[in-house]
Formats: C-alpha cells, sequence, structure tokens
C-alpha cells in the first residue's frame, strides 16, 4: 500500500571528529559508540539509519538527550552533511545539490521549527512570519499577506507589530510554525519544538498542529523525547539510540510489541489505556457474527473510552466500525490483556 | 689593545678586521684615549670581572671592520629615508583625501555660526538619544564653552573625532566583518590590533612625522585612527561571533544568502556590540586628539599643550576641564543611544 516515500534516508552514517573518513570503515565494521571515541576519538553520530517518511504523514523521532535526534533531522535540509549515505526527497539525492539548487530547496521544500524558536529578535511578530518569502526574493506585500494569513491561523492575530520578546514563549513558538508554514513547503522539520512550553500549552500546540495537519497534509518530520507526545503525534514512529534506529513502525505496533528492553522501559511507564486504539487490539473481522454485540464503536478510539463504556465488564465484545463500515470486533478480554506490557519474547518484527 | 683582541686572532679573523683600517670618525672613547696620550704604550690587562659586554661599539676597537652602534642607526634612518620617497608615492594620494576631509569638516564647522551649530548639535543629540536631561546637559556645556571663548577651539576638537571616527567606522566594521567571518584573518589580526592598541602613542608618531609631513592634516588624522579604530574592529568581530547560534542556524534552513545573513540578521544583531565599539572609539580619538596636537592637531589640545610649554596653569586647566566636558558629553551621548538600541533588541 505503500507509495513512494516522500523523503528517504539510506544507510546515512555520521561520524564527528577531526577526519571522519579514516574511521569509517570502524563504524561500517561494527565498531560501537564508547570504542570508537575511546580508541579513535571520534563521536559516532549516527549510524546506518534507515528510514522512509510517507507523503503527508507525520513522522517523530524520539530518543533520549545525545541519541542523534537533531543530528538526523538536520541532515534532511543539508545544515549536516553525512559521512556516508544517501537522504533522497521526492527522489532527488538532496546531497548532490549544488549551493545554489541547495539554497532553493531550502527556500522552497523544507522549513523547520526550532526548539529555541529561533526568530529574528530584531523583526516584528509579521515580519517574521513572512520571512521565508522575504528570503525567497518576494515583495513586500506578498511576505505580510502570508505572514498574516499564517498568523492568524495560528491564532496570533493581532500581534503583528509586537516583537518576540514582548510574547509568551507558547505564542513565540506559534510564530515559529506561522513562518514555517507561510513558507508554504510540503516538508516542515520540528526539532523539539515543543519542549520549551509548559505541559498545557504543550498540549494546545499539539492539537494546534494535528488540526494543521489535517487540513494541509504536510510530511512532517517531528522530534521528540516524549513518549506520550510521540504516540499522540506519530503516524510512523522511530525510535532512536545511541545514534541507530531500534525500533520503528505504527506507533501502536510499537508500543504492543517492544523489540529491545530500551523501548519496553520507554513504554513501561506509559498510560496503556489511554494511548492505544480499538483498531490495534481489535480481531480484524469482515462482519461481525455469532457476537452479542454490547454495541459499536469506533476503530480511533482509545481504551479508555471502552473500559468506560462497559463499565469494566469483560464478558462484553463490541463490533467495530470504521466510517461506518465494520472492520473488526473488540473482546473486552483482549482490551485488558493489551493493557499489560508483552514479554520481549512475544514480540513480532515490526517492518 | 681592546679586550677582545685576542679573540678576533684565535679566530684567524686579523687580516679581515684590518682590512679597512681607518675608516670614518673616531669615536668619542679612542679620542680620550688618544688625548690622554697613551697610545701603543702597553696597557694593563683588564681585570676578569670588569669584561665588557661584546657590544658592536667594544667588537670595533678590537676589530675595526665591525660596525659601530651609531652606524647602525644611520643605517636605520637611510634605510627609512630611502624607502621613504617610494612609499609616499602609494600613501600620499590614498591618504590625500583624509587630508581634505579633515580640512573641509573644520573649514564647514568653523562657516556655520554658532546660532545654527549649537542648536543643530542639540537636535542631533536629543534625535539619537530621545533623553531631554542628556540634551540639556550638552546645551549647558557648550553655552558654558562658548561664554569663556572656548568654542572654536572645542568645536575644532568635535570636527577631528568627527571625521575620524566615520572613517573608523568606515574602514572598522568591514574589517570587523571579515574578521568573525575567517578564523584565520581573526588570527593574523588580534596580535596586530593588540600591538596598536599597547604601543605608546609617541612611538608611532615618529615615523609618521618622517613619513608625511607636519603641515599636512592627514598626519594627525592618521595617529588618531590608527589609534582608534582598534575597538570597533573588536567589537564587530565580537558582536558578528557572539549572534546566537540559533538564529543563525534558522537562517541558513531558510535558505538566506551569505548576503542576507549579514545584512538582514549579523549585522543588526551585532549593533549592540558595534555601537559600543563606535563610543568607545569617540572616546579614544579624544584622547588622542590631545596628544595628537602635538603634530598640529587644532582644538583644545593646542591650549593644553600652551598650558604645558608656557607654564600657564589656568589656559591648561581650563582648556582640560573643556576637555573633560567634551568627554563627558560624548560619553553620556553615546551611552544613551546605545542604551536605546539595547532597549530594542532584547531576546
Ligand atoms: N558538532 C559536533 N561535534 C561532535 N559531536 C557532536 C556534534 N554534534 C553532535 N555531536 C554528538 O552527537 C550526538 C548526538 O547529538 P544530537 O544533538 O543529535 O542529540 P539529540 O538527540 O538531539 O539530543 P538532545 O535531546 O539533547 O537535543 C551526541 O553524542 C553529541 O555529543
Ligand atoms: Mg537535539
Amino acid at each position: 500500500m505503500r507509495t513512494d516515500p516522500k523523503v528517504s534516508i539510506k544507510g546515512l552514517y555520521k561520524i564527528f571528529g577531526p577526519d571522519p573518513e579514516s574511521v569509517l570503515p570502524a563504524v561500517l565494521g561494527g565498531m560501537n559508540k564508547p570504542d570508537l571515541l575511546e580508541r579513535h576519538g571520534h563521536v559516532l553520530g549516527l549510524q546506518d539509519i534507515n528510514v522512509e517518511m510517507q507523503t503527508g504523514e507525520i513522522t517523530v523521532i524520539m530518543g533520549l538527550s545525545g541519541s542523534g535526534k537533531s543530528t538526523l533531522i538536520r541532515h534532511l535540509n543539508r545544515l549536516i552533511d553525512p559521512t556516508a549515505g544517501e537522504v533522497l526527497v521526492d527522489g532527488e539525492d538532496v546531497l548532490g545539490y549544488s549551493e545554489d539548487r541547495l539554497r532553493r530547496f531550502r527556500q522552497e521544500t523544507m522549513s523547520m521549527v526550532f526548539q529555541k524558536f529561533a526568530l529574528l529578535p530584531h523583526r516584528t511578530v509579521l515580519q517574521n512570519a513572512g520571512m521565508a518569502r522575504r528570503v525567497r526574493g518576494e515583495d513586500d506585500a506578498a511576505a505580510s499577506r502570508e505572514g498574516r494569513k499564517w498568523l492568524t491561523r495560528v491564532g496570533l492575530s493581532g500581534y503583528e507589530d509586537a516583537y518576540p520578546h514582548q510574547l509568551s514563549g507558547g505564542m513565540q513558538q506559534r510564530v515559529g510554525i506561522a513562518r514555517a508554514l507561510a513558507s508554504d513547503s510540503p516538508i516542515m522539520l520540528m526539532d523539539e519544538a515543543f519542549s520549551a512550553l509548559d505541559p498545557l500549552i504543550r498540549t494546545d500546540m499539539q492539537d494546534l498542529l494535528l488540526e494543521l495537519q489535517t487540513e494541509l497534509h504536510k510530511t512532517i518530520v517531528f522530534i521528540t523525547h516524549d513518549l506520550d507526545e510521540a504516540l499522540k503525534l506519530a503516524d510512523h514512529l522511530v525510535i532512536l539510540k545511541d545514534g541507530y534506529v531500534v525500533q520503528q513502525g505504527e506507533p501502536q505496533q510499537i508500543l504492543l510489541h517492544p523489540n529491545d528492553p530500551y523501548i519496553e522501559d520507554f513504554v513501561s511507564d506509559i498510560n496503556r489505556a489511554r494511548v492505544l486504539r480499538v483498531r490495534s487490539v481489535m480481531q480484524p473481522v469482515a462482519s461481525g457474527n455469532g457476537h452479542d454485540f454490547a454495541g459499536i464503536v469506533e476503530a480511533n478510539d482509545t481504551l479508555e473510552k471502552l473500559i468506560s463504556l462497559s463499565g469494566g465488564d469483560t464478558t462484553k465484545a463490541y463490533r467495530v466500525q470504521k466510517s461506518g463500515e465494520d472492520v473488526g470486533v473488540l473482546d473486552m478480554k483482549d482490551l485488558v490483556r493489551a493493557l499489560v506490557p508483552a514479554a520481549p519474547a512475544q514480540t513480532g518484527a515490526v517492518r | 689593545m681592546a679586550f677582545y683582541d685576542g679573540l678576533f686572532d684565535t679566530l684567524g679573523l686579523r687580516d679581515w678586521c684590518d682590512a679597512g683600517q681607518e675608516t670614518g670618525p673616531m669615536s668619542m672613547a679612542q679620542l680620550l684615549a688618544q688625548s690622554s696620550g697613551a697610545t701603543g704604550a702597553a696597557e694593563p690587562a683588564t681585570p676578569l670581572l670588569q669584561t665588557p659586554f661584546p657590544s658592536l661599539d667594544t667588537l670595533h676597537e678590537a676589530c675595526p671592520a665591525i660596525a659601530q652602534t651609531r652606524d647602525m642607526t644611520t643605517g636605520v634612518e637611510n634605510a627609512f629615508l630611502a624607502i621613504k620617497n617610494p612609499l609616499k608615492v602609494i600613501l600620499d594620494p590614498i591618504t590625500q583625501p583624509l587630508s581634505w576631509l579633515l580640512d573641509g569638516s573644520l573649514a564647514f564647522f568653523h562657516a556655520v555660526p554658532w546660532f545654527i551649530l549649537i542648536p543643530a548639535l542639540l537636535m542631533l543629540t536629543y534625535y539619537a538619544t530621545r533623553r531631554w536631561g542628556v540634551t540639556a546637559f550638552v546645551a549647558v556645556s557648550f553655552l558654558f564653552l562658548a561664554f569663556i571663548d572656548h568654542y572654536s577651539y572645542a568645536v575644532e576638537t568635535l570636527s577631528i573625532i568627527f571625521v575620524c571616527t566615520m572613517i573608523s567606522v568606515a574602514l572598522g566594521v568591514p574589517l570587523g566583518i571579515l574578521m568573525a567571518r575567517s578564523d584565520t584573518m581573526q588570527k593574523i589580526s588580534i596580535p596586530i590590533l593588540d600591538m596598536l592598541q599597547t604601543l605608546p602613542t609617541f612611538v608611532y608618531l615618529i615615523p609618521l612625522i618622517f613619513l608625511f609631513s607636519v603641515t599636512e592634516s592627514k598626519l594627525y588624522g592618521i595617529a588618531i585612527i590608527l589609534y582608534a579604530i582598534v575597538p570597533v574592529i573588536r567589537l564587530t568581530d565580537l558582536g558578528i561571533r557572539l549572534v546566537d547560534r540559533d538564529v543563525i542556524e534558522a537562517a541558513d534552513a531558510f535558505g538566506m544568502t551569505d548576503r542576507q545573513k549579514l545584512f538582514g540578521v549579523q549585522i543588526p544583531l551585532a549593533l549592540p556590540n558595534i555601537m559600543a565599539g563606535i563610543n568607545q572609539t569617540i572616546m579614544m580619538s579624544l584622547a588622542m586628539v590631545v596628544i595628537a596636537s602635538l603634530v598640529s592637531a587644532p582644538g583644545l589640545g593646542v591650549l593644553v599643550l600652551r598650558g604645558i610649554r608656557n607654564l600657564e596653569l589656568g589656559v591648561g586647566l581650563v582648556s582640560g576641564f573643556g576637555i573633560v566636558l567634551l568627554a563627558v558629553l560624548l560619553d553620556r551621548t553615546t551611552k544613551a543611544a546605545l542604551g536605546r538600541i539595547n532597549a530594542s533588541y532584547k531576546t
């Protein structure tokens, strides 16, 4: 069912240090990060990354601090050049771009939202929002029009003439998002865009992003170190550790079938009932028969909702529908089983 | 017989030493030795504890082929005089506009009557600072200086500072930008800037006096600029290097060209530091303009100099106070302008 990916990263390696080329063979031979640092004095940033990002999806890259998330996302718009590997966008090799072509690519194809907002402090909110347009050489009128439009869209109309330092962190990041959206680029990179915000504002911003996404269908690459955020936003989840991909796939599947103790640790603290969806634990059945259904539920409902619906009765079963069509059956017993983290032995390979 | 005779004998250099005998005038020491009538007589051997340092003059006594120190100084002078003319051919046309600017500006400041110039300066002050207090201070200072007949001297000093600061900024900011962009450039420049700032100002007045004549205004212009340009270069470099990495990264991520980045991000964000550099440049120009009155720079410095030369205590003190007044008002004005910029740059 997969079409051509919008972005695909193939065999990407990044080594930091004075002479990365010279130690690349050792890394290709399987040397790990601590050994490389100790024996050759080079930092292994990324190793053998293979990720495909689909058009219109939110790909979330998650990992702890220092796992290489920022390094990875910066390879997409070549703020960092790899030591080895390929980055293809729309099938074109970004690494082959000339300086001019690369600049145009950054102006038109990719925009970026930063953890620390990185707005221009000496420009007004409106000028910041229209920045991408102005950089591209469009006139002030066009820049202001687009800037104003997207500021309104992110809920900041009325603040056009304020300066960034006059706004709260959440509002500044809205400007950051408006700035990225105003560039009208199909791909949006977000490096821990919400990490600097307090939890309530953060939830607001996540909702805003999801709401915008239902309408805009951008290809979004979102970085976070927060699993709740990752699960909320991700269509495709990539988990990084020490510069390599531990597991990637559909987030619900990763949650149900973690293939590494590292990920189990990650997912053990999560409120599974709130995160897991009916579709992930149901039995796919063409149409319900032979069952006594207690009711009909949506495939995208959370388990939490179902538990309260059933009043905790594990004998019940529900018919699952997606946009009005039967897609499966949910037995409450399966639901209860899914609430307990699976042992690693049972895990199936995902992707 | 000189102390080091033996040395040259053992090295077998005696012939070489005596080859060019009887050239050049005798040194004072030789004359003294001659007049004491001891030529030819065996001198008592010098005790070891009084071994003279093998300096040029001492060695010359033992070996006439070695030059004396005074020959060396003459050599330096001759070398300097020899490169002076070719150097002037290049330097004169380049620096000539400086003379024109300095003279033109002086003529302009003199030509504008006081009742226009003072209000104009006050308006400029208010425009830059937006502070009534500072403006009032400037007004009082100027009226006072005019009242005690120091107006034209003060205006001359201001005119020189004005021109020299303009040129320092025009040259210093681009130099600072170059330094910020290249680490090699920075490594080369820093020792030069250090030297310009640590050299006692009199030391580089000397070659300048020989290179240009004292009647040319560019002489003191160059002296002032060399000294005062340093802070604006340094702080431009620092300011650009200190620009928030994240903002630069954002500029790159949105595909800004180097030019857009420089003029749209780096210079505006470095502006508070650049302005601080300009403030220091102005203050250093003022310090130097006083010293430069030694080489015919007009202004309040001339009065200070007169006070020192003729021991006219009153003249010296009053003009010194005038300089203090100028220093304070220039500093207040530029600091207030700087504060205004900083206020609009909070992040
Ligand atoms: N320029 C560099 N030189 C040397 N090492 C680097 C450089 N940039 C990153 N690294 C190293 O690469 C690794 C990954 O860094 P990166 O910034 O990508 O981590 P991250 O996952 O984004 O972490 P965080 O959550 O703290 O932002 C770290 O070990 C870091 O020390
Ligand atoms: Mg990071």
